[in-house]
Parts: structure tokens; sequence; C-alpha cells
């Protein structure tokens, strides 16, 4: 029996699966591009709206959007793989390790060419867009973090929510005072605890005047500042116990849920962002009360409160097919009217330092007018701009919990995440030494191919 | 080589030219990739950049890579026993000839069926230092237990706490012993009728005959069983990834080599460092199944030997 049909049937079929690619590049006579997006939810309809008024409102390019979970692991993939999508949303903080690696194409000569001026944008903003001198990603929607107060546990705690804490020091004479034990001796109620919700553990040092790196140094994370910080988080576990800590931890709830801690009642301040008033409405009870107010900074610290800016931006992977159709999509989500529709749907404020008039006092969310106010403020900050900002930020987090459960000293912690992270800096200083000059002729190259593109 | 010979070799070839290809493509290309790119500073998008032995001295001073050896190692040793042990006891007890034994048997194989992703949100409940079913089945003993002896015991917080966070995570894992309870159970059907019936004829009681007759008659399984156990245990990544959101655990006491490596590769652009440390997982792994084949020779007997 010839083995021929067989052979051929198996031909076939690789044929079939390895056919599977991207869509079509031409959609009735448009260019198709492919958008990924990390949102899920409200915040993808929201965009997904922008985008069907966009593919309305012209006929010269088709977007098709498309919200992926753990977007920035598929990105990385997909761009090895030399099949990325055209445009991308990617949190800001992750330009640096992108662009380092050269797996993004600089804007900044689309941006001229097309009359984007970099100046439009908050400081903070701009201060995430850009790694090496280059803007990388243009913004979609900005947050600030800010304290956030359960009103109804700071009244009965004798406290007046409209007179918030303006330093740590009395943020902790708030936290004395709202904390409540049960009968067993368990932490029922906490004022404060860094770990909820933790999203930004590696930024409290920023409160007491640390930074993180300089280049003439590389990681300088074993400073007074830094020393001050963790001693701040130390002071937990000699307050309140380590083991009752665990207990409180251990309760957990997740964030959007109506087991989140602070929608609870069992934890009264927190650091969140300007999103937080959505899931307020959505998951805390009807009667809940809070306020919002800046997270106050150390005293010494030379700062007036923290405020961290972060950015969710729109990139173009490297290798994406249709380079200026994308950036055209970006260039229009960018105007004011796509920016602020976007960002109001997302209970944010615009990146932009103008607006229009309408826009904050017609916004949902109350407090919207505080957290432009911080993020606009020149001593608002912005995370750790490292190419190995991820793997610094999980040894902080790993530092800052078992300081804060009192597992280790402030030394060992420091010493551990200066050793580690120091290690890192320098390779990727001496990588950068060795393919630096070609990585940035690459990038000259790709923005003049760019830019004679039709 | 007759020509007949050479045809025959073609054609046994070409028959198991699937898996060689497969093996080629998917295995021996793979192993010798990574260690290509483990001598270099590689992050999947730009270009490897030669650094020589820079990722294995990295190693040796990485706290965290020891971390997670350790935490592998301690891991192994108390779960592969467990497991072993567990899945071997309610094998005897499946073969005991009691009624029910099919429901039983379907009954105890059911949680291993269970996808691991599951495995790791259920038991992240069930561990809950205060909500969780395991502690409100162990406090009242330990209330017990406080009562007669005055002490203080407390249920653990299993998952926030570094020192109980590895026996958490064990607990689960032996919640999955229905595999090896099922290849037990069918080397122990296996075991001829007529060694006990000698056994009995000589007086012999359940655990002579168990010492005697099964364990030797089910070496092999024993054997393989601990092998397959052996790989599982250093390979272990799903279940603490998913119970500690994220791989790490309470002061890193969850982090094991799988996840670790997977951090390297895929969080920290640092694909190099983890080819490097694949390798070793590899080279530990194979050194650890040949130390047991070579300790448990003289222990394992083959029937037909």
């Amino acid at each position: 029996m010839s083995a021929r049909p067989g052979i051929i049937s198996c031909l076939g079929f690789l044929l079939l699966v390895g056919c599977g690619g991207p869509s079509p590049s031409n959609h009735d006579g448009r260019t198709v591009i492919q958008y990924w997006e990390k949102w899920s939810g409200f915040e993808a309809q929201a965009m997904a709206e922008l985008v069907d008024r966009f593919n309305r409102e012209q006929n010269a390019i088709h977007v098709e959007f498309l919200s992926v979970s753990q977007i920035d692991r598929k990105l990385m993939l997909a761009t090895a793989g030399g099949n990325p999508p055209d445009v991308c949303g990617m949190w800001a903080n992750e330009l640096p390790a992108l662009a380092e690696n050269g797996a993004l194409t600089p804007l900044d000569g689309l941006m001229a060419q097309t009359g984007l001026d970099p100046d439009r944008y908050l400081d903070a903003v701009l201060r995430n867009m850009t790694y090496r001198g280059r803007t990388w990603g243009l913004p979609t929607t900005p947050a600030a973090s800010a304290l956030h107060i359960n009103s109804r546990l700071a009244r009965e705690a004798g406290l007046d929510p409209d007179h918030p804490p303006e330093t740590i020091a009395e943020l902790e004479a708030w936290n004395e005072r709202l904390t409540r034990r049960d009968d067993d001796g368990r932490l029922a109620v906490l004022g404060h605890i860094p770990t909820e919700p933790g999203w930004w553990r590696d930024s409290f040092p920023l409160a007491f005047g640390a930074s993180f790196w300089n280049p003439a140094d590389g990681m300088t994370l074993q400073t007074p500042a830094m020393r001050e910080a963790f001693a701040w988080i130390a002071s937990y576990p000699e307050r309140f116990g380590a083991e009752a800590l665990r207990g409180w931890s251990d309760l957990g709830g997740q964030f959007a849920s109506p087991q989140n801690p602070f929608f609870q009642g069992r934890v009264a301040l927190v650091m969140q962002g300007p999103w937080m008033h959505n899931f307020i409405a959505k998951f805390a009870s009807p009667d809940f009360e809070y306020t919002v107010a800046p997270f106050p900074a150390a005293e010494d610290s030379g700062l007036p409160f923290l405020t961290l800016v972060g950015l969710d931006v729109l990139v173009i992977p490297r290798g994406a097919k249709h380079t200026r159709a994308a950036f055209t999509f970006m260039r229009w989500v960018n105007e004011q009217q796509q920016l602020e529709a976007l960002n109001r749907a997302h209970f944010k404020f615009s990146p932009l330092r103008e607006t229009s008039e309408d826009y904050y006092p017609a916004h949902p969310n109350p407090h919207i007018a505080l957290f432009a106010g911080l993020a606009a403020h020149p001593e608002a900050q912005v995370e750790a701009r490292l190419p190995s900002y991820r793997a610094f930020r999980n040894d902080m987090n790993q530092a800052v919990d078992q300081v804060l459960f009192g597992d280790i000293s402030i030394d060992e912690a420091l010493a551990m995440v200066q050793r580690r992270q120091a290690r890192r800096f320098d390779r990727n200083r001496d990588r950068w030494e060795q393919v630096g000059p070609t990585r940035t002729a690459t990038w000259d190259r790709v923005e003049q191919a760019v830019l004679k593109q039709p | 080589m007759t020509a007949g010979e050479r045809q025959r070799l073609k054609r046994g070839l070409a028959f198991i030219s699937p898996w060689l290809i497969g093996f080629l493509a998917f295995s021996l290309y793979p192993l010798i990739a990574s260690f290509a790119f483990s001598l270099t500073d590689y992050s999947v998008l730009a270009k490897p950049v030669w650094i020589g032995a820079d990722n294995y001295s990295l190693m040796l001073e990485d706290a965290v890579f020891w971390k997670a050896v350790t935490n592998t190692l301690i891991f192994a040793a108390l779960a592969i026993p467990m497991s072993l042990i567990m899945a071997f006891l309610l094998a005897l007890l499946l073969n005991a000839g009691v009624p029910g034994t099919g429901l039983f048997r379907t009954l105890f194989f059911l949680p291993s069926l269970v996808p691991l992703v599951c495995l790791g949100l259920l038991w992240r409940w069930l561990l809950n230092g205060q909500v969780g079913l395991v502690n409100q089945g162990l406090q009242p003993i330990l209330d017990a237990v406080n009562a007669v002896l005055g002490t203080g015991l407390q249920a653990p917080n299993w998952l926030v706490d570094p020192a109980y966070a590895k026996l958490g995570l064990v607990l689960a894992g032996v919640w999955g012993c229905g595999h090896a309870m099922v290849i037990f159970l069918a080397g122990l059907q296996d075991v001829p009728r007529q060694l006990y019936e000698a056994a009995d004829i000589d007086g012999a009681g359940f655990w002579r005959k168990t010492w005697h007759i099964t364990l030797p008659m089910v070496s092999p399984v024993i054997y393989f069983n601990g092998i397959m156990g052996l790989i599982g245990a250093f390979q272990v990544f799903a279940v603490p990834f998913v119970m500690t959101a994220g791989g790490d655990g309470p002061g890193r006491s969850l982090l094991f080599l799988a996840t670790y490596i997977y951090q390297n590769a895929f969080e920290y652009w640092n694909m190099g460092y983890a080819c490097a440390m694949g390798l070793v997982l590899f080279l530990l792994i194979l050194g650890l199944t040949l130390l047991a084949t070579r300790l448990l020779e003289k222990h394992v007997h083959y029937a037909g030997r």
C-alpha cells in the first residue's frame, strides 16, 4: 500500500495549522491594524467605544481591538516571533525594559512630523512616556495615588476626616487611634498598613526623601533615608505584633469585590488611585463614606506629600506591520476630546496640561480635581525608571513584607535588595556600553524609515 | 550490514521518525540552545550578548537562587515520602477486599483529576488561617490539648507564615496522590496469591506478609512512583504559583526553582540566567534520579530476574 495519501494528508494538516496568522491587512480597502489592550471590563469597553468611533469617522484605517490578558508576556513572545500587534496598550513602568531591549518603535520623529507637542502633557506624564531621552509611548490614562480615608471610622475614633494627617508621624497617630482589637486580641480594624493594597510597597521610601538609584553611584538602597523608611515599616510588628498582622493579612479580600478590606471597614486608611471611586460605588455598602487627601510624607523628607503618577500608554512594537497607520490612530486617541472621554469613563484625570472647561465640573469622580492637582505638582513622583524595574519591585516587596512581619532586620533587608539590584544594574550598564551605540543607531534608522512611509 | 538489514533499518527509522523528529526539535535542540543561551545575557527580544560563565557565577552568589533550591529540596523531602506513604496505605486498604472498593477507589482518585489551578485556589481557602476549613478542624483539637496541658497552641496562618507555608503546600500535594495510588493498586493486585497462601500456612500475620511479600513484590512500583514523585516535586510550579498569586509566598518560602526560572525568563527579561538555572535543575533531577537508582538497586525486585 502506498504511503503517499497519508503523507499528503499530514502535509495538508500542517499547512492548515501553519497558515493561522494575522487577519488580512485590508478591510473594505482600508488598512487594518491590530490593537491589543490589557484592560478588561468597563475600561476595555470605554476604549472599544473610542475605537468604534475612530473606525466610523474615517475610511483609511480599520482598528481591530482585542482585550488581552498578561499582555506583557504575550507582547514579548509575539515581538520575538516577529508577529506583534500594530498598537499595544502597556504600563509605562514597562517602557524602560521594552525600549532597552529594542522592542519598541521610537515616536519622537512621528510626533514632531504630526505636530504633537510633548509640552502639552503634564510633566509627570511626560517622564512616564520617555526613557533615554526618547518617547516610547503616547498616554491613554494617567493616575495619581492619594490617601483614602474611611470617614465613619475616623469620626468614631474622634478624628476629623476633613483635617487629614499631613506627615507620616500624624498618619501613625491616626493609625493608633483607629486600630481596634476584638475580644480575642485579634486586629479587627487597622488604621493603616503598608501592604494594603500593597501595590506601591516599593515606592514608600520616596515619602522619606529616598531615591533608588543615580547614574553615578548605581543603586542607592542603603542610605539613611531608606533606613528611615524601613524603620517606619519595622515599627508595625513592634506596635501591633507580627502574628496579629499575619492573622489580619490572611483574611485578605480581593480588591474588586465587596470583601475589599477598605470597603469592609477592616482598614481605615489606604493609598489608592482615582479608579477607587468607581469600585466603591460598585462594591461598598451604599452608606460607605470616604474622603481623599494627599498621602503624607515624612516631615524631614522635603516633600509636601507622596504621590506616584502612573500611566497607561499606547506603544508601537518593533516589527509592527503598519507603523504609520498605528501612529495615526494613537495620535487621534491623543486629541483632547478623546483623551477626556476615555479618562472620564475610567474615572481619571486628563494627561494634558489643558482641559476643556466642563471636564472637571462634569466628571463622575468627585475627587478628580485633587488627583489632577497632585499629578500636576512639581513634586509628583514616578516609579523607578529602570529596565530591571520588575525585579527591583519584587525584591523591594519581599523586603517590605519580611520587615513588616518581623522576619528579618532592616539591615538584612536592605543589604539583600542592594546586593541583588546593584548586580543587575551593573550588568544592564555593561550591556548598554556594549550594545548602546548599535541600539541608538537602530532607533535612528527605524525612525527615519517610519518617517519616509507614506 | 546486508542490503536487507539496511532496508529494515531504513524502515525502522522511518517508523520512529515522528518521535525522532519530536525529540530532536523539542528536546535535544532546546537543551543545546539553552546551554548556548546560558552563556549569554539574553532577553528574548534583543540579540544575546556573550558573557561567558557569568550567569553561573551569579547563581553561586544569588541568595534567592539558593533559597529556591533549598525550598525545592525541603519540599521534595517532605512531599515525596508523604505522598508515597499515603498512596500506598490507601492502595493497601483498597486491596483488602472490603465492600464498596470500587466506590472508594473512585472517591480517592477523584481529587487527582482536579486541575492544578483549581487545586491551588481551593487550598488557598482551605488553608486560610482565619476562616479555612483546615484550621476550623484543627483549632478545636488544639483547644482540647491546651485545656489538658495548659499550653497556648494556635492553628497556624499557613500561607502567610514562612514556618508553615511549605507544610501547607505538602498537604495540598497529598490531596492529589490518587495517580500513585492507582499504580500501587495495580501492583498489589499483581502479587501472586499463592505467596500469601504459603505465608498463611506458615502462620504469618498481616504486617509480616506486608513486609516480606507485598513490599518486595511491589518494589518496582514503589521505585517508579518514587522517581515520578521526585521529578514532579522538583518541577512544582502551578499550585504554589496560584496559591501565592505570584509564586514567592511569605519570605519567599514558597519560591521553588521552577518558579524562579519562570520569573527570570518571562518577568525579569533574564532568559540567559533562566536557561542556566534550567540546566542546573535538569542536572539536579538527573543526578538525584541516578542516585536513587543506584541506592535502590538492591532493594528493587523484578519477578523476571
